[in-house]
């Protein structure tokens, strides 16, 4: 299959990045001044993120659309707000997850955000489960340009007029340069910051645009430095098929409301999950030392027993030192639990530690 | 000091007296991005020709160090394990490695200079 390029590759390329492939998509894994910099810019500056590989899922209809929607995530959907954005999953009858994606109401129906890896199945499934009844609207004419950092709203403010004054996981329509931008207040770094949908023919000049007003491109590679500090899962990783959003110690993101009474797919394992806990879950971890302990690094007791596996391990540009999250059996899931973790044949210590490593920087309210 | 020697491993080696000094070159550094650990083998120890004799890792991946020649370990920049950015910094500098008592002096023939380094890692990336 012919390699998929977004519409900001070529300002990639002049930016000097170094590209991977991931997902099918030609992406930048960093640009000349590297990882640790592109991180660190973000954290104290305003960084730009090409997400146009990200899938985005138009779907309109009418009330009935919200009550089919409720049958499949585990959201109170009937009492969000319009504008309103909340984190979910689309899931299987055992409550594995397919995909994890944010979804937001918007005028006439909803807007959902899927991993660039998983959109076009999401898009089948949820074509299969909603029948032909809604009109649904995977849309490739549209890029998605994310900004991140505390300096980020003051930047996007400048272009965008009057989105200062959206508040976290919040979004909504905007008229820039005659052309209408859905923009949300969002994010995948720990930081305040925006993500913002512009047709691909607009989007080049709008970045250029950032960067005149002093962001810089950042590449992937510090996108998954800054989530796994700020304790995001990344699906493939800390997420997928096999395991379920309770083991995942995502409990927060399903509605309160929606657990007395089930009725979305996967709700039954779930609830189960929710009364008796889960056999595994998922905790930070944070190695002696500056070892780094990297995905698929099998996790051991202090009598040698496996009790898990890391899914996750970088090192932490923010915090200085290695990090990892992974998934350990629940008797050792508790802050402070010594743990061994076996690299390259040898083992080292290691803390189960509170997530996240990074205190978060988001704005809550504005209004 | 000998004239600086290349692996194509992407070390680099010299020689005073019996005792080599290897580190890993700046195109290797360039290659791995930044770098954030890194492990050296144990002084007293003994290592063997293109074997492993530690580990850098970058924010992407972890690689081997390997040794361009055979030798008793007699010292390692512990500098470089405190503060694994000083190997971006200058890798072909302050950023050695390990020092060796070499025991074959020839091994060192059989390496590159720096013209047929150059030429053997411009290749080796395009």
């Amino acid at each position: 299959m012919e390699i998929k390029k977004t519409s900001l590759n070529k300002l990639h390329q002049s930016n000097n990045a170094k590209f991977v492939e991931f997902a099918g998509y030609e992406m930048p894994i960093q640009y000349s001044k590297g990882i640790i910099e592109e991180h660190k810019f973000t954290r104290s500056h305003s960084g730009i993120f090409d997400v146009s590989h990200m899938g985005q899922l138009f779907i309109y209809g009418d009330e009935t659309l919200t009550e089919e929607l409720e049958k499949i995530f585990p959201l109170d959907l009937k009492n969000l707000k319009q504008n309103c954005s909340k984190y979910s999953f689309l899931m299987n009858e055992d409550a594995g997850i397919y995909d994890d994606l944010i979804i937001t109401k918007i005028e006439e129906g909803y807007l959902i955000i899927l991993n660039a890896a998983c959109k076009d199945k999401d898009f089948e499934i949820l074509s299969n489960l909603l029948g032909s009844k809604f009109k649904m609207n995977l849309d490739n004419d549209r890029s998605l340009i994310a900004i991140q950092g505390p300096k980020s709203v003051e930047i996007l403010k400048s272009i965008i007029n009057g989105v200062d004054q959206l508040n976290f996981m919040t979004g909504n329509w905007f008229d820039s340069n005659n052309q209408k931008l859905f923009v949300t207040r969002s994010g995948y770094t720990g930081e305040d910051g925006f993500e913002i949908s512009i047709s691909n023919d607009k989007a080049e000049k709008f970045v250029e645009n950032l960067i005149k007003k002093g962001a810089q491109l950042i590449g992937l590679g510090a996108r998954d430095t800054l989530r796994l500090e700020a304790g995001l899962c990344l699906y493939g990783h800390e997420l997928d098929i096999n395991k379920t959003p309770v083991e995942a110690n995502l409990r927060w993101a399903i509605s309160k409301s929606r657990l007395s009474n089930g009725g979305f797919i996967g709700s039954k394992k779930i609830m189960n999950q929710m009364q008796d806990g889960a056999s595994q879950i998922r905790v930070g971890i944070k190695p002696e030392g500056r070892l780094i302990a990297r995905e698929k690094t099998k996790i051991f007791n202090d009598t040698d027993k496996q009790i898990g596996e890391i899914t996750s391990g970088t090192f932490g540009p923010s915090v200085n030192g290695p990090i990892a999250m992974g998934y350990v059996d629940k008797e050792f899931s508790k802050v402070d639990t010594k743990i061994l973790l076996e690299v390259r044949g040898k083992k080292y210590p290691a803390n189960v530690c509170a997530l996240p490593f990074y205190k978060k920087n988001y704005v809550k309210g504005v209004n | 000091m000998s004239e600086v020697k290349f692996s194509k491993e992407h070390e680099w080696i010299t020689l005073e007296g019996d005792v080599a000094t290897i580190g890993i070159t700046k195109h290797a550094t360039e290659m791995l991005g930044d770098i954030v650990f890194a492990e050296l083998p144990e002084k007293g120890s003994n290592v063997e020709k293109d074997g492993t004799a530690g580990v850098v890792e970058s924010t992407k991946a972890a690689s081997d160090v390997y040794t361009p020649v055979s030798g008793e370990v007699v010292d390692t920049n512990q500098a470089i394990v405190d503060d694994p950015s000083k190997i971006n910094e200058d890798p072909e500098g302050s950023a050695w490695f390990f020092k060796l008592k070499m025991k074959d002096q020839s091994e060192m023939n059989s390496l590159m200079n720096k013209e047929e380094y150059d030429k053997f890692a411009k290749e080796s990336t395009s």
